[in-house]
């Protein structure tokens, strides 16, 4: 009895949360969408989804109305690749559900199973106006990285809400590294991966064993194998690139999406012609390894410019578990290098949602889930800050450990 | 000897451009010339006058349509209708203009790109105590980073060797010299240089596993103690022969450069996150008669801004890097705005040669997360952190930081506010000289980069 008790009462405070018909009103409001940026205009959120944007949306009786005072109402930012949720303290030799060593797993390692949505980061990432994330483990030894998921930044029990939506897998210098030091025994590798995968489990039943996947391993990479998963490539050079689309040329059902493309403007309208989507770091300049000699700031805008879709992101090697918040800053430099800002805010928020074939996140149109931010200014300035953050129509408290500690410490306050 | 009258030729130097290059470390007949003396040249600038633009004077002040004239490198005056003959005159209308950002916190050169085991040279790890060496003897002027540097606005910078160990050995202060062939044509004149220490888990990590000492925190501050005790007895003796008391010890290198620290001559840059190690450092600084010129990263300086101010040492920052480490957990963004609130010497570094090309973006961060908090910071204030108060943490603010008639002509032209994250350097002066101008289609200047696919088309 008690214990039902607990459950209505619990029940009975979720719900008007959950349930909360919000009117923002007045904002300079960024669809994402048809819709364009509209002026003046009102987003109305019903059970957590977006009912109405447009000017002059009335309010129904009982809802809220936030006054938006012509500030920026954008959708939530997606971080389209980070480790948020997989370690509290990434270093200093504390749990990191990031990094996985050794062989034991390699393609059935599952981000999914090791996200916790209780880290502070989270927060942190929340009031930043990041109301969800892409998250991957980093393999030290195999190719295959393992599945990522996707993750809201509610902090709440469910907040892990695609599992296994893409296998990471390392095509570029870092694969070669772990196949011997060449990419000659690289790409060998990685087909015969996929030969084991579609072969399962007939080959493994039979003794013959795979190749070189054992039969866990095989059994995940099966799916994307057979072209019904997207597969998140680590790569960086044109060369390497253009390895990837003759590839994907002779193998059309299968579905990859590149990280990193530090080269990839040097190839720009193959890969437009290709349809294979890039995330990208906009920050990435610096001939800092032998496959991106030729990384500049103006990427972005280049890719933009032939037609190639992406999305904004830290680039591999920068993605960690505690500044996903920064990939507003990231867009904010592509603008600053000749990206128009529509397209950049996208690249952080549609541009993710669509890569991963999330079809109800990140535009503000009707039935779209209510992950909303309202800002003091543009969002993809490093001095701005949302003043409210929504997701799935539930307002977010915007206290973090750094807000207290921040409170705890400030000098005005000490002076009282 | 040397150790003792390097600080008045230090002072020296800073007050002669032109003797610097040459300057001997002394006048004792068995010394020669100074080992590694810089080499830097100004390049060749004619007076320029900049109109109308934006001004922060980089101690502080905003000025509105005012103008900034420069001539044979040095900034000769800033204000409202300035006029000067045979002058190149710049419209500035629309655009900021600042002192260049100093870097007080840089690996550039010493983990060059690319990054490969050859390049990895930027922290010898094969002693607690390596005080000996001297990060510019590992610099690689062909780093492609120094360009991407120039480019963010900055005009000097300090590359330290790495923190795995107690005392890493010697920091130099570079101008950012595109096509340099060696570092002594990059080194800024006069400048002292640093010790580079370091507190905290690197050390204890490194040596740690290596089951030797420093393998915890107290063994940290027991090698700091043991070294600085060995140094000043070293000092000492070679003080007494200096005077006619008895022979000097064996030279020693890494005795050296600790007792430069203790007679002031080579300034300390320490590497320290936590408060209660930063206030360990400064009873060890208090009992070996030293000062610390700045606590580096400092992530928790907020913590103590009240020690740090009357220390007089300054704080060298992130704006928002937090919990890649334990000692980094307690990081917050108003970390920089509160030092500065208190009275302290606020310092914006990067320790990237990602983060060293948007410095500006960082401050404005500070700034309006600090704004936010209740703290008034201006635009111009936020400069400080970026110029002014690094060239304090470097002792050359006599030099460069601000725009003050006399300085160095070090200045950046901005297309915008350059605390948004949509402004770029468009034009950056060192010494009064063009050194980047946003646009130009040039061959890259670093040897490394010719001839690659990263050339072709490609403008600077």
């Amino acid at each position: 009895m008690r214990t039902l008790a607990a459950l209505l009462l619990a029940a009975a405070i979720a719900t008007p949360a959950a349930a909360e018909t919000i009117l923002i009103n007045n904002g300079r409001v960024v669809t994402n969408g048809a819709g364009g940026v509209i002026e003046n205009g009102d987003v109305l959120i019903v059970d957590g989804r977006i009912a109405m944007v447009g000017a002059n949306v009335a309010a129904p009786r009982g809802a809220r109305v936030i006054e938006a005072n012509g500030n920026y109402v954008t959708p939530g930012a997606f971080a389209a690749m980070s480790e948020v949720g997989l370690s509290e303290i990434s270093g200093s030799g504390a749990p990191n559900d990031a990094d996985i060593e050794g062989e034991l797993i390699s393609a059935a390692a599952d981000a999914g199973q090791a996200f916790n949505p209780n880290v502070t980061a989270i927060p942190v990432t929340r009031i930043e106006g990041v109301t969800r994330a892409a998250i991957a483990p980093s393999a030290s030894s195999t190719i295959f990285d393992g599945r990522g998921a996707l993750v809201s930044m509610s902090g709440e029990a469910d907040s892990v809400f695609r599992t296994r939506a893409f296998m990471v897998v390392e095509l570029g210098e870092s694969g070669a590294n772990r196949t011997g030091g060449s990419r000659a025994a690289l790409w060998p590798a990685f087909e015969a991966a996929l030969r084991d995968a579609r072969e399962y489990p007939a080959r493994y039943r039979s003794g013959q064993g795979g190749a070189v996947l054992n039969e866990i391993d095989a059994q995940a990479l099966q799916p994307f194998a057979r072209g019904q998963g997207v597969f998140l490539v680590h790569l960086e050079s044109a060369a390497d690139i253009r390895r990837l689309i003759r590839f994907k040329r002779a193998n059309p059902s299968l579905r990859f999406v590149i990280h990193g493309g530090a080269e990839a403007w040097q190839v720009a309208d193959e890969l437009a012609s290709s349809g294979i989507p890039v995330i990208l770091d906009p920050l990435v300049n610096l001939p800092d390894h032998f496959e991106r000699l030729s990384a500049r700031l103006d990427n972005a805008a280049l890719l933009n410019r032939a037609g190639v879709r992406f999305a904004i992101a830290p680039g591999p090697g920068s993605v960690d578990a505690h500044q996903a918040r920064l990939v507003l800053q990231l867009a904010g430099n592509a603008v600053a290098n000749g990206l128009p800002w529509d397209v950049a805010f996208a690249a952080v928020s549609r541009g993710p949602a669509e890569i991963f074939g999330v079809t109800n996140l990140g535009r503000l149109e009707r039935n779209y889930l209510a992950d909303v931010v309202i800002w003091d200014g543009d969002p993809l300035q490093v001095t701005s800050a949302p003043t409210a953050v929504f997701i799935e129509g539930v307002e977010q408290s915007l206290t973090s450990r750094q807000t207290q500690l921040r409170d705890r410490y400030n000098p005005r306050n000490r002076r009282r | 000897m040397r150790l003792n009258l390097r600080p008045a030729i230090a002072i020296v130097a800073m007050l002669s451009l032109a003797a610097c290059a040459t300057t001997s470390a002394d006048n004792t007949a068995d010394e020669g010339p100074v080992p590694f003396a810089s080499t830097y040249t100004p390049r060749p600038s004619t007076p320029t006058l900049i109109r109308n633009a934006t001004v922060f004077d980089g101690n502080g002040a905003e000025l509105s349509n005012a103008d900034v004239l420069m001539r044979d490198g040095r900034i000769v005056a800033v204000g409202q209708n300035l006029s000067a003959e045979g002058a190149t005159v710049i419209d500035g209308t629309g655009k900021f203009v600042t002192p260049g950002i100093i870097d007080a916190h840089s690996h550039l050169g010493v983990y060059p790109s690319p990054s490969i085991d050859a390049t990895s040279d930027g922290n010898e790890l094969t002693s607690p105590n390596t005080a000996e060496v001297w990060a510019e003897h590992s610099v690689w002027p062909q780093d492609p980073g120094f360009l991407r540097a120039v480019a963010g606005g900055i005009t000097t910078l300090h590359v330290l060797p790495g923190s795995g160990n107690l005392f890493g050995g010697r920091g130099v202060t570079l101008r950012p010299v595109l096509g340099a062939t060696t570092v002594q044509e990059m080194k800024f004149p006069g400048a002292p240089q640093s010790l580079k220490m370091a507190c905290g888990e690197n050390p204890a990590r490194v040596y740690g596993s290596r089951n030797s000492s420093p393998a915890t925190g107290m063994g940290d501050v027991a090698g700091y103690r043991q070294a600085f005790a060995n140094a000043a007895r070293y000092a000492a003796r070679m003080e007494a022969a200096e005077n006619g008391q008895g022979e000097p010890p064996d030279r020693d290198l890494e005795m050296e450069t600790l007792a430069g620290v203790i007679n002031g001559d080579i300034i300390l840059q320490w590497h320290c996150y936590r408060a209660d190690e930063m206030a360990n450092a400064i009873q060890v600084a208090h009992e070996f008669h030293f000062q610390i010129a700045a606590f580096h990263h400092a992530v928790e300086a907020y913590k103590i801004t009240d020690m740090l101010r009357e220390e007089n040492i300054c704080a060298a920052m992130w704006a928002d890097w937090w919990g890649f480490k334990l000692e980094a957990y307690d990081g917050i963004r108003e970390n920089i705005a509160f030092v500065d609130a208190s009275g302290g010497c606020a310092v914006v570094h990067s320790d990237s040669e990602v983060g060293i090309q948007r410095l500006n973006q960082e401050a404005a961060k500070a700034m309006a997360d600090g704004r936010r908090a209740g703290i008034e910071i201006t635009r111009a204030q936020a400069w400080t952190w970026l110029s002014r108060n690094p060239a304090r943490a470097l002792r050359i603010d006599q030099e460069t930081g601000t725009l003050e008639p006399g300085r160095r002509a070090d200045v950046v032209i901005w297309s915008a506010d350059p605390l948004s994250s949509y402004a770029v350097a468009e034009r950056v002066f060192i010494d009064g000289a063009v050194m980047y101008e946003r646009g130009a289609q040039r061959d890259p200047p670093s040897d490394f980069e010719l001839g690659q696919t990263y050339s072709r088309g490609r403008a600077q």
